[in-house]
């Protein structure tokens, strides 16, 4: 067979078209799939997509759902999923990981031109969800989900699809509100301050009637800013006195000096509005909130587009076929009988009624191969069928399974640890007590020498000693220190895990899926190479054996057309053939006569003519550079390891782990225990696990890492996730998380030197309106100025960017 | 020159309006996606269908 040398693109989805591809008018294609799509598109007039980006399409090789949203049909479970539903409309938001470009965008939004019924078809993106509603006289959910999985755009449903969230947009809407309003107002103050800068001549009765007029509108124009802008802090402040009267803490939150100058600057200028009839510090208020609401703003920037609270939820499937047609899996009860297909996931405790099935449980145990069980075993919920269909009696209830009870362990009820210090409020004390002495101080002096400076020079020295500068270091610092570690692929859920970073002193690693690589039941070809040509062979040879790894064989490798002029298989060795002309065995050592050593029941070895090739196996390998990693952190943090899986490792493990550090054969619950145990002797613990059975540890761990071939993929609850080609650079992450924190601290320091001038000018009574509207922005632009130049700088300096 | 008086007030009015139109717009749920919109202004309005390029 000679092989076409230039290779023919797929016009759908770019992948390289084999020996055959299918011609349709001047097109080639890959698959009947990425055909069937192009043909949807083109009867539609939607062929833009193709304009838009070459080739958009996703690859329809290896997906196969017949039948898998049959339970969609079922209006109970359906109406589970949707948003709304009425007579005439239904609404529904779905979860699609395909999206991948504009054109994804384009051809989704435009869905209601393939599928009549669709009324409107909105996408977000970032989230990858498509909000559909459409007419459910006219066509309906299943036919719609289908549809988008013939395109490949294949949502994802799961028993978490079933659970709508509350919108946390609500919080996100009001501080932006906040923020317009404010910089509304702010805008319009500054511009009526210029004439009273310009010094008005007020002797002159038409300049005066001016000057009222525009201190009047000043004054209304800041209620808004201190009623509704700044209510937040000054509402905080109110709870933290309280809380600290009633001696419950004794730590004054940051919203107390904040307040304090807030109330001072609104107060006094009142008093010289109404009063004096001069101008007041209106424009320093309204800016000071302004900035006060942007940092906060920033601060509450996260990357929500990842999801870090999933739970076992959103690994398990919404539904499941029983007797009787489809169940929702959280429904099922003892006694229940459900069929269970390859590659499907087991929904709960159950009994085996087939004769044998293979279950891959390495994401819910870390178990690497996968286990044999016989009629009558029981299976624990979470493991994926490798095989056969098999079919099952339900023992337990979903939440009452082995592995779900763990998510009623207390740590899944308790809040997160905090920061041992935060920062911000542990400075927040001394600086309130400093700035309150300072006003009492000032007001005492100026009684015995000028009794008419008191009120001046005290509101003063509130106000400048509002720690605008000092709050806005903080966030702006942690934002940019998370987005730096965005661009390296490792997202932080919030800021507050940064600071976390910064306080850890032992790391913790899971094994399966974290040291190695996770392949989830993916088979791979190891210690050789084969030819396109040798692959196609021993996908015809595997084709003939029912045998489940044969059947994951030849799954993985596809099925040629060559003849077989020999077979023969051997239960429980392996297979033999001639496949054009070519002898070729399959099976494991014994029957291909190899050494027996460290043999693994998951292993298929190959073998062309007689000679030895390598082998097939769905373990997974150490990650690239994993020594290398262990070493660095071998050097600055105590190391250990807990792993679902048995001891088989341990050699390989032991230069790197300490002997009592070295843990097998954990459960999840061990290893949510062992965390425990270490914080208790005062360790700040980070958790570096990827499964299932790791989700307890990282959430009782100070900070959970969730490691991640696909960030967009199901990664168990955590703080952050980090994807795998990253895991080299984890050593960098936590140095830089420590010089994140000294930039802080070197900006409030700044900030205090500021503070300190202004207190200067206060304490003597001589701070002007003009002087604080210039003086306040311009000390907290500069301490942001610094604060992110200082992180980008360091950045670059740890090649961080 | 006490058109000024008259003429700050009409700005504010002005300026209030758009103060109104952002409030609505936040409400309506425009800043909670920002990023999408960004794809969506690129893409033209229905072409007829022999105009599409071929590969």
């Amino acid at each position: 067979m000679t092989l076409n040398e230039t290779k023919i693109a797929c016009y759908h989805c770019g992948d390289d078209c084999a020996d055959s591809p299918i011609m349709l008018e001047d097109k080639h294609f890959c698959c009947h799939g990425c055909k069937t799509v192009y043909e949807i598109l083109q009867d539609n007039n939607l062929c833009s997509y193709y304009d838009l980006n070459q080739h958009a399409g996703i690859s329809l090789k290896s997906s196969n759902f017949n039948g898998k949203f049959d339970y969609l049909a079922d209006e109970k479970i359906q109406a589970q999923l949707l948003d709304f539903q009425s007579e005439s409309i239904k609404k529904v938001t779905l979860f699609i990981p395909a999206i991948h470009c504009s054109s994804c965008v384009w051809l989704l939004e435009n869905f209601n031109k393939i599928q009549t019924g669709i009324f409107t078809a909105r996408l977000n993106f970032l989230r990858k969800e498509l909000s559909l509603s459409y007419d459910p006289a006219k066509v309906n959910l299943q036919t719609i989900i289908e549809l988008l999985a013939t395109l490949g755009y294949e949502p994802l449903i799961n028993l978490q699809s079933a659970e709508h969230q509350p919108k946390q947009n609500k919080v996100q809407r009001r501080l932006i509100l906040q923020i317009g309003v404010v910089g509304f107002c702010m805008g319009n103050i500054m511009l009526l301050s210029f004439p009273e800068y310009f010094k008005l001549d007020l002797n002159n009765l038409v300049d005066a009637a001016y000057q009222r007029f525009f201190l009047y509108l000043n004054f209304l124009l800041s209620l808004p800013v201190f009623f509704f802008g700044a209510s937040d802090y000054l509402k905080g402040a109110i709870i933290s006195v309280k809380e600290n009267l009633k001696r419950k803490t004794n730590v004054l939150s940051v919203d107390i000096p904040i307040a304090l100058g807030i109330t001072a600057l609104f107060v006094r200028s009142s008093f010289e509005t109404f009063v004096n009839h001069s101008a007041g510090y209106w424009d320093s208020l309204a800016g000071l909130v302004f900035f006060l609401l942007t940092g906060k703003w920033v601060q509450q920037m996260t990357y929500n587009y990842l999801s870090f609270e999933r739970n076992y939820k959103s690994y398990f499937p919404l539904a499941v076929k029983a007797r009787g047609g489809y169940k929702n899996v959280s429904e099922l009860q003892k006694g229940d009988i459900i069929d269970i297909h390859n590659q499907e996931l087991i929904p709960a405790d159950s009994l085996l009624i087939s004769d044998r099935a293979y279950i891959d449980y390495s994401f819910v145990t870390g178990e690497s191969e996968p286990i044999k069980k016989e009629k009558g075993e029981l299976i624990y919920a979470g493991g994926r069928l490798i095989g056969e269909k098999v079919y099952l009696t339900v023992q337990k209830q979903v939440s009452q399974s082995y592995l779900t009870e763990l998510w009623n362990n207390d740590a899944f009820k308790k809040e997160k640890r905090t920061p041992t210090i935060d920062l911000a409020n542990a400075f927040s004390k001394y600086f309130t007590y400093t700035a309150l002495l300072i006003a009492l101080a000032t007001g005492v002096y100026w009684y015995f020498v000028q009794p008419e400076l008191i009120w001046k020079s005290v509101t003063a020295v509130l106000m400048v000693a509002c720690p605008c500068a000092l709050t806005l270091s903080m966030p702006f610092t942690m934002n940019t220190t998370m987005g730096i570690f965005g661009r390296n692929k490792f997202f932080v859920k919030n800021q507050m895990v940064v600071q976390l970073l910064t306080e850890i002193n032992e790391v913790v690693f899971d094994k399966t899926g974290t040291l190695t690589e996770n392949k989830n039941g993916q088979l791979h070809f190891v210690d050789g190479q084969l030819k396109e040509q040798e692959k196609s062979w021993i996908g015809q040879l595997a084709a003939q054996s029912v045998h489940p790894l044969s059947k994951m064989i030849y799954q993985y490798l596809g099925v040629g057309k060559g003849i077989i002029s020999y077979y023969n298989e051997i239960k429980g060795m392996g297979v033999e053939g001639i496949v054009d002309r070519n002898f070729i065995r399959l099976g494991n050592a014994e029957f291909l006569g190899l050494p027996i050593s460290g043999v693994s029941a998951s292993q298929v070895n190959v073998e062309i003519n007689r000679e030895y090739r390598g082998y097939f196996t769905i373990k997974s390998e150490y990650r690239k550079n994993w020594k290398e990693v262990l070493q660095q952190i071998q050097k600055n943090f105590k190391m250990a390891l807990v792993s679902g899986d048995n001891d088989e490792e341990k050699e390989n493990l032991s230069p790197f782990f300490d002997k009592s550090r070295l843990l097998f054969n954990q459960k999840p619950q061990d290893k949510l225990d062992y965390i425990k145990r270490e914080q208790e002797e005062g360790k700040h613990v980070l958790m570096i696990g990827d499964g299932l059975n790791d989700a307890g540890a990282l959430r009782q761990s100070n900070v959970g890492i969730a490691l991640s071939e696909d960030v967009q993929a199901f990664s168990p609850a955590c703080d952050a996730i980090l994807d795998a080609s990253q895991f080299n650079r984890l050593t960098d992450f936590l140095g830089f998380s420590k010089k994140a924190l000294r930039i802080v601290k070197a900006s409030f320091l700044l900030s205090v030197i500021y503070n300190f001038i202004g207190i200067g000018w206060a304490v003597s009574g001589k701070l002007s309106p003009v002087m604080a509207a210039i003086f306040m922005p311009l000390s907290s632009l500069s301490v942001v100025l610094f604060a992110v130049g200082m992180t980008y700088l360091f950045a670059k300096l740890k090649k961080l960017i | 020159m006490a058109v000024i008086i008259f003429l700050v007030i009409a700005a504010l009015l002005v300026a209030g309006g758009f103060l109104i139109s952002f409030f609505w717009a936040t409400n309506d749920g425009q800043f909670d996606d920002t990023y999408t919109p960004s794809i969506r202004i690129l893409f033209d309005e229905e072409k007829p269908a022999e105009n599409h390029k071929s590969a």
